[in-house]
């Protein structure tokens, strides 16, 4: 490991510049990392919001603080702002941007001014999005048709804002390749790389190579829309399963896009908290890969009851199964990491913790999903709800908390109350719990998916589902506040408050405009801890 | 608190052996996992700041028996999977074949002998029943948890699902892929019934008449009719606009229709909605109902005005 600091008198930190300009201009990867914290932030909370709001009318089985289609609205503007505004760009760009060089001894992305540009266009694409809510969509997330191009709400702005966003992944995804490829510091083998950086680099790959299609994809909605061209509608001669098939080309390795970089961060965090090198550092790395390349072969297992044909069916079956094995072998590493170790139970550590646990339900709940008998029974019910919200939140937000907390004091140079950090922790992962795990009952009992109104049969779980939630909305509210706290009142943070031998934690906190005084040289690996020297 | 739906068609029971078998397997792993978890979590918990760890980067033959024995695991599980989903998916020769239609939002059935019949779907018990499905506006998915079946319904072309019931009794049917505002109203019933029950209903006597039913008052009748023959999922009785005016209060009022004119709803404008919905069409809503014509008899529509008198 280098050995290298820059002494506290002669640097001047990243966040020293102010003003408004020495923002919104500014090329210096960390401080576009930050500016897209903030931006996935807010998004987070708003769709957090959606998410509360339909979960209270979901308490009893009648609508009673909604109509059904204000109930359809809430979900659509749930998902879509999750999923396409905070937990695709969240993790890759906010933690990706601000580690990535430090991490491979860099001064900064390859291309800083489109790394801006990317930024900028994200924005954008939010911007289109919120004048999409003048008369929001209704259609879900995913925008199936022949709904989307008949309904009578505005499919066309929230589209197009995805479609803007898109090219922010596409460009991002590219610079980091390049980064990751030519702005390594002299040493640092890709044998040497952080796994989060192995994770970015999977990310990146995935980002490059499937948003287009659903670039694309949303493209021909917008024409079908606008033009009447018949893509999808079979009086056109389109097909309406044709939609589904690029949509989940791409929507399947997204939810990897989500995932790996979350990944990435509990392989960092882990041997930090346990002082142990992680375990089965190559299988991790390449099983990032593989998931990445698997991904793109997997997308019909969302349509086993569409109407696809038999065989195709069985042949996607098949394929999901393997997916399962690269995943199971990073919960295994990060579990045998923790053997021996000298673990402290930060609060970033419980969040990793909480992420390989929550995670490990999601994952095998995905078994039920890929078994084709099974999952006819359980496609599109809560059952899909829960799965899905286990692995997104059970693994990414997790991650995404797990980040925010270990690299909090790197970013801002300050420490945030660390008590309240675990108390926060406690309310989120019971409250997560206590909302989703009742939904695996309710699918199982066959209760459907998108009901603004459900039969009295489901009422106690379903309420106990929305009890679970405003705990949960709790425990986000309790971090946010100790987190701007931290922000604003918090301690000044050592350059290395829990001793990673990572290179981000070799420089000062916050780090200085070009992050390294002189170029590390590396050599060793980042995770030689418990090494005798 | 049941932890699964009634097993009531023959293929709920071969479902349920893929899901058994999963579940025990995922509790298998999640309780080995959770426990490793926890166990390490607290026995390695750091006393000293300075505390020294070994340095293990990992292990081959560990590497090589957790990737093993999970692909092992998970091929049983897809071959299984398979085989179970290969008898869903084959009909037998003699099964009974009923033509399915989903609209928003309810689900038509046509049956061999020229019945229609709306949001009830009758079977005869141990009689296995293919069903051929088509949706008219957009995507609409069959699934009855009773009988573990699920498939959707594409505009343009037809799919199709089969199953033998097992009990005698009526279960859900849900809609289970999004169709828009009345999705979660997109409700029916199987009614399963033994096999005199529907030789009567065959021959044309409504099974559901029994003597019970004939004999309610009209406006009683009538609110069943509501509720089974999907008026529900577009008109509601307590004032709230769903797809359709609500129905509560209308009756010997005058309506605004589509083109300004005024309209009072009596007797003949409810009848002339119910089989000629498109006619005169209250404004602001869509000219979307079907038509009930062949579906509803005379005395059902009177029996629905008295219902629809009764709500002030």
């Amino acid at each position: 490991m280098a050995n290298h600091t820059i002494a506290h008198d002669v640097y001047v930190p990243f966040l020293e510049k102010k003003g408004i300009l020495s923002w919104i201009l500014s090329t210096d990867h960390k401080r576009i990392g930050i500016m897209y914290l903030i931006s996935i932030s807010f998004f987070f909370l708003v769709a957090g919001v959606f998410a509360l709001l339909l979960r209270y009318e979901l308490l009893t089985p009648t609508s009673d603080f909604v109509q059904p289609h204000t109930y359809n609205v809430f979900f659509t503007l749930h998902g879509s702002i999750m999923v396409f505004f905070f937990i695709v760009p969240g993790l890759a760009a906010s933690f990706g941007n601000f580690l990535i060089p430090l991490m491979i001894g860099a001064p900064d992305v390859a291309f800083p001014k489109l790394n801006l540009g990317s930024y900028w266009i994200y924005l954008l694409g939010t911007v289109i999005v919120l004048i999409a809510l003048a008369k929001p969509a209704d259609t879900g997330w995913t925008f199936y048709t022949p709904y989307s191009a008949t309904t009578n709400t505005d499919v066309v702005m929230i589209t197009l804002g995805v479609f803007v966003l898109g090219f922010s992944s596409i460009l991002t995804g590219l610079n980091f390749i390049v980064t990751i490829h030519k702005m390594r510091a002299p040493g640092m083998t890709w044998h040497r790389l952080p796994l989060f950086i192995w994770a970015s680099y999977a990310t990146a790959v995935l980002q490059l190579l499937a948003t287009p299609v659903v670039g694309i994809t949303l493209l021909l909605l917008i024409m079908e829309r606008t033009l009447g061209v018949g893509f999808f509608d079979p009086a056109k001669g389109g097909d309406p399963i044709l939609f589904q098939n690029f949509f989940w080309f791409y929507s399947h390795p997204a939810v990897y896009i989500m995932i790996i970089p979350a990944m990435g961060v509990i392989s960092e965090i882990i041997p930090v908290f346990a002082r142990k090198p992680i375990f089965g550092y190559k299988a991790i790395a390449y099983s990032s890969l593989g998931i990445a390349f698997i991904s793109f072969l997997v997308w019909a297992h969302h349509m086993f009851t569409s109407g696809i044909s038999d065989t195709a069916a069985t042949i996607f079956s098949f394929l999901t199964f393997l997916v399962a094995i690269p995943t199971a072998i990073k919960v295994f590493n990060w579990t045998a990491t923790l053997y021996k170790g000298s673990i402290h139970l930060h609060s970033a550590m419980l969040y990793a913790l909480a992420f390989v646990f929550l995670f490990t339900i999601g994952g095998l709940t995905g078994l039920f999903l890929g078994a084709l008998a099974s999952d006819i029974h359980l496609h599109d019910t809560y059952f899909v709800v829960a799965h899905m919200h286990y692995v997104m939140i059970g693994g990414t937000v997790m991650g995404f908390f797990g980040a925010l907390h270990f690299w909090f004091p790197k970013w801002f140079g300050k420490m945030f109350n660390e008590t309240v950090a675990k108390i926060a922790w406690l309310f989120i992962f019971i409250g997560f719990n206590v909302t989703f795990f009742p939904q695996f009952f309710l699918g199982v009992q066959g209760m459907p998916r998108r009901y603004a109104t459900y039969p009295a049969e489901f009422e106690s779980l379903m309420s106990l589902s929305t009890y679970g939630s405003w705990i949960l909305g709790f425990g986000i509210f309790i971090m946010t506040i100790n987190l701007i706290a931290g922000l604003i009142n918090g301690e000044k943070a050592p350059q290395n408050p829990y001793g990673s031998l990572s290179l981000e934690w070799q420089v000062p906190s916050p780090p200085p405009l070009e992050n390294f005084e002189e170029i590390p040289h590396v050599t060793d690996w980042t995770y030689g801890y418990g090494k005798k020297k | 608190m049941t932890w699964i739906p009634e097993v009531a068609s023959n293929l709920a029971s071969k479902v349920d052996g893929v899901l058994l078998l999963i579940t025990l397997l995922s509790l298998v792993f999640f309780i080995l996992i959770t426990i490793v978890l926890v166990y390490f979590a607290i026995k390695y918990r750091r006393k000293r700041e300075d505390e020294e760890t070994p340095y293990i980067t990992g292990s081959e033959p560990l590497e090589i028996i957790w990737t093993v024995i999970p692909s092992i695991l998970l091929i049983v599980l897809f071959i299984y999977g398979f085989v179970v989903f290969k008898d869903m998916r084959t009909p037998p020769e003699d099964s009974v074949e009923v033509t399915v239609q989903g609209k928003q939002w309810l689900w038509t059935f046509d049956y061999y002998n020229g019945k229609k019949t709306i949001n009830e779907l009758y079977v005869q018990q141990n009689r296995p029943v293919r069903l051929v499905m088509e949706a008219q506006d957009v995507l609409h998915s069959f699934f009855v948890p009773g009988f573990r079946v699920k498939q959707d319904l594409v505009p343009g072309r037809y799919t199709q699902l089969w199953f033998t019931p097992t009990k005698i009794g009526t279960f859900d049917i849900f809609c289970a892929e999004y169709c828009g505002t009345g999705h979660s109203a997109m409700l029916g019933k199987v009614v399963v019934l033994s096999p005199e029950a529907y030789e009567i209903w065959e021959k044309g006597v409504k099974a559901e008449e029994g003597a019970g039913v004939a004999s309610l008052p009209p406006a009683e009748l009538g609110e069943k009719i509501y509720k089974e023959k999907g008026c529900n999922a577009c008109h509601s009785v307590d004032g709230s606009t769903l797809v359709g005016p609500s129905f509560k209060g209308i009756f010997g009022h005058s309506v605004e229709l589509q083109d300004g004119s005024t309209v009072d709803v009596d007797e003949n404008y409810v009848k002339q909605s119910i089989f000629e919905p498109q006619a005169q069409v209250v404004k602001g809503f869509a000219p979307v109902m079907p038509s009930f014509k062949g579906i509803l008899s005379d005395e059902d529509v009177t029996a629905l005005v008295a219902y629809i008198k009764t709500l002030k």
